[in-house]
């Protein structure tokens, strides 16, 4: 009997509408980690938004929509990646939840929901990939997102893959479980109170002997690196498919190019 | 208590400006986290006890009915008395005709959240019947006029030396230039204060955190033993207790006791836990004459079969509140009503109205934190988004953030068009960034740039150098 591993398995990438804007070179880095876990990667070209702005926001009827549309984007490939903790876990944790009172769509939902992934649990749990060859010479904070680490249990597999980076150190800060305050919508409707949050952990960082953040959410990364270049702090923060596939010296970080580079 | 619930963001900014408020959290946020864990790192079944706690409530909530009837047969087999009430208002009434029957000048109380829920004090106070707190917290707070800032912890929000010099302002019978600088010697001082209040008090006026059904006993859990003292003295005992509180047996009871103060303190048992069942009977030594249970309905009946029933589960350990980011940021009285935090937050909005409590669903990060430490399994997110569906449905949302998602969603829906709106986006915000890569302003952003810096976008969108280059940045 032919395992479906002993294939290449195909992999969609969702890519997120946030990756998809403001920082295209985490998909670039998702797929090169992809293919080079072994998987033959696709991006479907009618994936826009996994609905969750909507969701959250109690537009239940839109998000229902949006995710017919993705559950029927995403099917017949073996697994669906997202370089997301947060989308990935709409995809699989809330679209179930979304059409628990439609028996057809019910189906469709959690055959998608069982093909999901966030892309390090994917990487380690399900593709046993090791990256290699890779230096980073920095000390790391990871940030656990909220959505990747309670509805995905996504917690030591960034931290096994970096691991495997040259140059890496990893510090961790007490508050790495604690939210950061972005919270989707939450953090333009209570600016005072999200800028409190993310400086309790900015705080926690700076304490520490990391030099650099990284997580595994663009969301949370984008909250981070805007409070800390608007405090003028030299922490940088990348997303952590960015360091694994080697990109670093290619790319600027989430906090954009250093004073000195700017001024160029 | 007059809600200020609607003003939510107002409060909030006043409580991230109060920096003695703000040094208080700050410890708040370490302490009750750190003891829970350690109490539950030594309890192996402590998950499956949660489990066990959760069931006994649902089976309650599916039977509430059987199990009030029962409770109530076994009260007054007990020679108790049973007060059915609906709102506040009659809870109110209620206890007040209790107390004027008993020619009540003083009440002596112990922590009631209910107590709050239903303004208890202030309605005593204008029918002149005096209401001593004797939870040490509690009695703080009455004597600075203010609400509980948190439903086990109410006085959290005050550093000693804010409670040294409350006392020195209102003991006004004391030395005005004594020390206050030890906790004990503060302790020692309320003590002395209320002993006098806990012999002379007509009625006891307590909560309750369990009702037994199948004992007709009410159960109480404290730390200092007023409870004790405020049932035990006085010639009438009220127990006020919402109708959830209600359990089958006392093994149910003690099930949920394994579950409470670990959740709540991590201690292992709260220092006093007492059952009372009836008044005094005629070979006791001592104990109230009459004893009365005041039952509030006060909108939660309509919670049953609504997808917020279970809310009806929790049992007040405030253990969502201690773990939550939010709380601990701005405290509790930023919340503007009685119960603050995840499960506040939930709870509110059923109490006192969607309309006034529209911020509350809203003030939280869904990070899911709180539903991971609550000992009943309450989904409070789930809760927490399932009441900003009904603000949708009946158009409690503000416009920008309505017409803001509507139109996202109808861009999401079309892909074609969502790329060329996408492709504009990136273009437009990376000319609004400087050469940093850095955009300080926005307009309609401000919410977003009134805090933080915008990174611009990398480039162009992912979609369209995908299609152009597969292999950038290898």
């Amino acid at each position: 009997m032919t395992k479906p591993e002993q294939r290449s398995p195909s992999v969609a990438l969702f890519v997120t509408c946030l990756v998809d804007v403001m920082r295209p070179s985490i998909a670039f880095a998702a797929v090169s980690l992809l293919e080079r876990a072994g998987c033959q990667v696709s991006v479907p070209e009618s994936q826009t938004c996994c609905g969750q702005p909507g969701y959250n926001a109690g537009h239940e009827k839109n998000a229902r929509l949006i995710a017919q549309q993705v559950i029927e984007t995403f099917e017949g490939y073996d697994y669906v990646v997202a370089p997301s903790g947060s989308c990935a876990g709409t995809l699989k944790k809330h679209y179930p939840e979304m059409f628990a009172g439609n028996a057809a769509w019910r189906g469709r939902a959690e055959d998608l929901s069982s093909r999901t992934w966030e892309l390090t649990s994917f990487l380690t749990d399900q593709m046993n990939f090791t990256p290699s060859g890779v230096r980073f010479n920095h000390t790391v904070s990871y940030h656990d997102s909220c959505s990747g680490l309670r509805e995905l249990g996504v917690k030591d597999q960034p931290r096994k893959l970096l691991a495997a980076v040259d140059g890496t150190e990893i510090a961790e800060s007490d508050l790495a479980e604690s939210c950061c305050g972005f919270g989707g919508l939450f953090c333009v409707k209570y600016p005072d109170i999200s800028a409190a949050m993310v400086d309790h952990k900015i705080g926690d960082v700076m304490a520490g002997e990391a030099d650099v953040v990284l997580g595994g959410d663009l969301g949370c990364l984008m909250n981070l690196a805007g409070r800390l270049t608007r405090k003028n702090l030299p922490t940088k923060v990348w997303h952590v498919a960015e360091v694994l596939a080697g990109m670093t010296d290619k790319i600027d970080p989430i906090t954009g190019p250093s004073d000195d580079e700017a001024a160029k | 208590m007059k809600s200020t619930a609607s003003q939510f963001p107002q409060n909030a900014r006043e409580a991230l400006a109060d920096e003695t408020l703000q040094n208080v959290l700050e410890n708040f946020a370490d302490g009750f986290p750190r003891k829970r864990a350690a109490a539950i790192s030594r309890l192996d079944e402590f998950d499956d006890l949660r489990d066990a706690a959760r069931d006994i409530k649902n089976h309650v909530l599916a039977n509430l009915d059987t199990y009030l009837t029962r409770f109530e047969e076994r009260v007054l087999e007990n020679g108790g008395q049973v007060h059915w009430c609906r709102d506040a208002a009659e809870a109110c009434q209620t206890i007040l005709e209790i107390c004027q029957a008993a020619n009540a000048r003083t009440v002596t109380k112990s922590k009631s959240m209910i107590g709050e829920e239903i303004a208890i004090n202030d309605f005593l106070e204008r029918h002149d019947i005096e209401p001593v707190e004797t939870d040490l917290g509690e009695y703080i707070i009455q004597l600075r006029e203010e609400p509980p800032s948190h439903i086990i912890a109410p006085a959290i929000h005050l550093s000693k030396e804010q409670v040294a010099e409350t006392f020195v302002e209102k003991h006004t019978d004391r030395d005005p230039d004594r020390t206050l600088t030890e906790p004990r010697v503060m302790l020692d001082e309320a003590r002395a204060e209320l002993r006098g209040k806990f012999l002379g008090a007509d009625v006891g006026l307590t909560g309750a955190n369990m009702l037994v059904a199948e004992t007709g006993s009410i159960a109480t859990v404290t730390n200092e033993g007023n409870a004790d003292l405020t049932m035990g003295l006085p010639r009438v005992h009220v127990a006020l207790a919402s109708i959830e509180k209600i359990v089958p047996t006392l093994e149910d009871a003690s099930t949920i006791l394994r579950v409470l103060a670990r959740s709540a303190t991590g201690q292992e048992m709260s220092v006093y836990t007492t059952f009372a069942t009836g008044p005094k009977r005629s070979d006791d030594l001592d104990g109230p004459e009459q004893f009365h249970v005041v039952l509030l309905d006060n909108g939660r009946s309509e919670l049953l079969g609504s997808e917020f029933q279970d809310i009806l589960r929790c049992i007040r350990c405030g253990s969502c509140i201690n773990h939550c980011p939010v709380y601990s940021t701005v405290g509790g009285h930023a919340y503007g009503w009685v119960y603050p935090g995840p499960m506040g937050s939930v709870l509110s909005p059923a109490l006192i109205g969607l309309e006034d409590a529209h911020h509350l669903p809203n003030a939280s990060t869904l990070c899911g934190k709180c539903e991971t430490v609550c000992p009943m399994h309450i989904p409070l997110p789930r809760m927490l988004r399932s009441w900003r569906t009904r603000q949708v449905e009946q158009n409690l949302q503000a416009a920008t953030s309505r017409y803001g998602l509507e139109l996202w969603a109808f861009m999401a829906k079309r892909p074609r068009l969502y790329r060329v709106f996408s492709a504009m986006a990136s273009r437009v915000l990376r000319m609004m960034a400087g050469k940093n890569a850095r955009i300080r302003w926005l307009p309609l952003g401000g919410g977003w740039t009134s805090k933080r810096d915008m990174p611009a976008p990398q480039g162009p969108t992912f979609m369209s150098q995908w299609k152009q280059n597969r292999d950038r940045y290898s």
